[in-house]
């Protein structure tokens, strides 16, 4: 019998019991809030990769993987995941990568941890073992499952492994920095997204506004001409916004708001670390004001996070049928909403 | 079916030219792109608002008629194929383009807004939207949404599952859900998602928000002719491996070669056991570098290569390869074009297995290769006049689906399932996966009257194919006995 075997026994076993469990890999998802269940399922035997084709820019690799390894892999043949999951703590698994489906400074341009995501193996409320998707790039045949696996925080299913999409590494990165106020770097930022330039990742904290360029030796230099930016930046900045490492959230004494901004509004919140081209900001403040169509949730520790609009009802009650039909007797997460 | 008070509602509703009956009328909507499937749809609504769409929806759920949503009928696998007791509501009056956000790089439209109108509207403003299915001329944003439509450039810029940010969507419910929008998260459950691909299974579409590209500076077009088939396949995975990602990559064996170049005169040799297609955009350094390096992979695996001169010659070099499918016109009075996707790897080894099983079935078959991404389209070439042929041709597709499948890929890359391929799904999924895409229909349409029948087999049909099922080398249906 294999770790995954006994996790479906152990899943099977509360679904007759009708109790719950929490679903755990390397646990550094504190900010996520804690999980409660009457036992724990720990992903982290789960481990290893399971098939890798650098020239397929797939990996497939068991859920308890550990992010750290996972990358390392991929880097000795100068490939990366595009969504560049955060490590807090510097830990991380795979499956919590997904299951919380939080995405690194790229995601605008490298996509997001969902649109990476090709198949994936689980193990649903029943103790059934079911596979979605694939390791290929174009699949349509049944409903997108794997992808409504990300982000649900492990309410549908114990995920067992994944194949995820990865990209090459650029040849070349350079991080310059501005400095201006935060309405200036909203109008650089706007500014930007109109014309094709090679930015994969841009932050503004305190009077600076930094830039990432990455592509060929050529075409950043001539980004960098075209923009007109000579000072260079921390190259360091980019990881440690991702894993909250930055001054920025040891200053937030705990509790800390994301904002999801539309694309294009104007955000100038001068106490706020604004990243992803304007479209996501951590604030300190847990009641500031949203512009029309964000959303903003306050992290909090000891407790779940916290949504602001809540969802409206039709979304809710499909969420809460999903949830039915993946996980009838409530074995997984529970507190976890959705 | 003839329910006098369903009809006599729909068109109180809706405007006169909105409700179509009687079989001159509806005889257009009989069949989607895949024509070999027809049915004559009892009524067929087009709606001119959300507000008709929600009033038909509720006329529907009221008198518990069957929905079949269907958008500009471009669709490949019988996904829109009408139910002769059911409402086709059909969506191409629904066109306009709501709104184009400049500083946010979106656009909003109706579901009827054709895929090329998107990118030809936001021109001007050096945007574009990146899908680019081979029928956008035509086909509908809200049916690229049904199907996860993909196209020749998705390796670099994604399905439409990575371009569509934001939708509304009617349930049979009445319910409108608003689903994601112009942030780039959305608390909850991904339902964005799941709705990509679908196939008018769990609700209505009638608004996408879809993200717009710049339009890139620079692009350049390689053509690499092989002498062996297998250097190209081998070809493909070297220029991924040297950290290149082309815009697209196309590959051609020498018979869509030979029947291409027949038709489109795009400057292939027509001995070539097959051709390479790169294209290579962004900035013009970036082109420049990339082109030479692709050039030399090419040339190590033994290619002749010719890079386009100029923006004539780019395009003359992608006019054959979009002409493939016309051009089976002429080397048959049919093709059925298969839709399958595999690991690149597996390639030479399924286009082989696709070679004999050619050979067996007496049918010839041509090979285009969306080939970046592993989405093959072999086409069966066949002659419906012959009798026999036609179920031959669609055994023969069964057939390369399940080479497909074994290799470790998909029955369907972009065309979807529909009615075409619920037989070969249940080949790619067993009985548990498969209760569990239903279970997930029933959270948006517990009726199970939206579009039904399509998509996801039941499992009392798989139990009927079932003595060919072995999946992931788990035999179906262990419970029942085996002789």
């Amino acid at each position: 019998m294999d770790e995954a075997d006994r996790i479906q026994i152990a899943v099977a076993e509360c679904h007759r019991l009708s109790s719950s469990l929490a679903i755990v890999g390397h646990g550094s998802k504190a900010l996520l809030g804690p999980l409660r269940g009457e036992d724990t399922l720990s992903t982290q035997s789960l481990s290893g990769i399971l098939d890798y084709r650098p020239e397929e820019l797939v990996v497939t690799a068991w859920a308890g993987t550990s992010l750290g390894e996972l990358t390392e892999v991929l880097a000795e043949k100068r490939q990366m995941l595009p969504f560049d999951p955060p490590r807090f703590d510097g830990a991380g698994t795979l499956g919590g990568a997904l299951a919380s489906g939080l995405s690194g400074p790229a995601r605008p341009w490298r996509g997001s941890v969902r649109d990476a995501v090709l198949g994936v193996e689980i193990v649903n409320g029943r103790g059934q073992r079911l596979r979605f998707g694939g390791s290929v790039m174009k699949n349509v045949a049944g409903y997108d499952v794997s992808r409504l696996m990300v982000g649900a925080r492990g309410m549908l299913g114990v995920i067992l492994s994944a194949s995820v999409r990865v990209l090459p590494m650029p040849a070349t990165e350079a991080t310059l920095a501005v400095a201006c106020d935060a309405g200036e770097a909203g109008r650089l930022v706007r500014h930007w997204a109109r014309r094709p330039l090679p930015i994969t990742a841009t932050c503004y904290c305190q009077n600076t506004l930094h830039l990432r360029l990455s592509g060929s030796a050529a075409g950043v230099a001539s980004a960098r001409s075209a923009l007109g930016l000579h000072e260079g930046g921390d190259p360091l900045l980019w990881a440690a916004v991702r894993d909250h490492a930055h001054p920025f959230f040891a200053d937030s004494a705990g509790s800390v708001t994301r904002v999801s901004l539309p694309r294009g509004s104007r955000f100038d919140a001068e106490d706020a670390l604004i990243e992803w081209g304007g479209c996501q900001a951590w604030s300190p403040d847990g009641s500031i004001e949203l512009p029309d169509g964000g959303f903003a949730t306050t992290f909090a520790p000891g407790r779940q996070p916290s949504t602001r609009p809540v969802p409206d009802a039709a979304t809710a009650k499909v969420a809460a049928r999903l949830k039915d039909a993946f996980d009838p007797s409530g074995v997984f997460n529970p507190g976890v909403e959705h | 079916m003839s329910n006098p008070k369903v009809l006599a509602r729909l068109r109180a509703a809706l405007p006169a030219a909105s409700v179509l009956t009687g079989e001159h009328a509806v005889r257009p909507f009989e069949t989607d792109g895949l024509t070999a499937i027809r049915e004559t749809p009892w009524v067929v609504v087009l709606p001119e608002t959300v507000e008709q769409v929600r009033t038909v929806l509720a006329i529907c759920r009221e008198h518990r008629v069957p929905v079949v949503t269907r958008g500009a009928g471009t669709g490949l696998s019988g996904g829109a194929r009408p139910l002769k007791d059911g409402v086709l509501l059909t969506l191409t009056k629904m066109n306009r383009i709501k709104e184009v956000d400049l500083d946010a790089c979106t656009a909003t439209l109706e579901p009827g807004v054709t895929n090329l109108a998107i990118s030809e509207a936001v021109r001007e403003h050096g945007l574009y939207y990146a899908p680019d299915p081979s029928s956008q001329l035509a086909c509908s944003i809200g049916g690229n949404v049904a199907e996860n439509s993909g196209g020749v450039h998705c390796l670099k810029y994604g399905l439409t599952v990575h371009n569509v940010i934001g939708l509304k969507v009617e349930t049979f419910e009445g319910d409108e859900l608003v689903l994601g929008g112009k942030t780039l998260e959305s608390p909850g459950l991904d339902l964005l998602a799941i709705m990509m691909g679908s196939e008018g299974m769990l609700g209505v579409v009638t608004e996408v928000t879809v993200k717009l590209l710049p339009l890139p500076v620079a692009k350049t077009v390689l053509l690499g002719s092989f002498g062996v088939l297998e250097d190209a396949g081998r070809a493909v995975g070297a220029i991924i491996a040297e950290g290149i990602i082309p815009a697209g990559l196309e590959m051609m064996d020498n018979p869509s070669i030979r029947a291409a170049e027949d038709f489109a005169d795009a400057g292939y040799p027509r001995e070539a056991a097959a051709i390479l297609l790169c294209e290579l955009d962004g900035t013009a350094e970036e082109v420049a570098a990339d082109a030479h390096r692709v050039q030399a992979v090419l040339a190590s695996h033994g290619a002749d290569v010719r890079l386009a001169t100029d923006a004539a010659d780019q395009e003359r070099l992608w006019k054959g390869r979009k002409a493939a499918f016309p051009a089976m016109g002429r080397l048959s009075p049919d093709y059925y074009c298969m839709d399958g996707t595999i690991p690149r790897a597996k390639l030479a080894e399924v286009l082989n297995g696709i070679g004999e099983l050619s050979e067996e079935f007496g049918l010839r078959v041509a090979n285009v290769f969306h080939a970046g991404d592993g989405n093959l389209h072999p086409l069966i070439l066949f002659d419906a006049n012959v009798p026999g042929q036609l179920e031959r041709a669609e055994d023969l597709g069964d057939r390369i689906l399940r080479l497909c499948v074994d290799a470790g890929g998909t029955v369907t890359g972009e065309h979807g399932v529909g009615v075409e391929k619920l037989n070969t799904m249940c080949v790619q999924f067993n009985d548990e996966e498969l209760a569990q895409f239903h279970a997930l229909k029933a959270a948006f349409d517990p009726d199970g009257l939206m579009n039904p029948g399509k998509a996801v087999p039941t499992l009392a049909r798989c139990s009927e194919l079932g003595g060919m099922r072995v999946h992931q080398g788990r035999v179906p249906h262990p419970e029942l006995e085996r002789f």
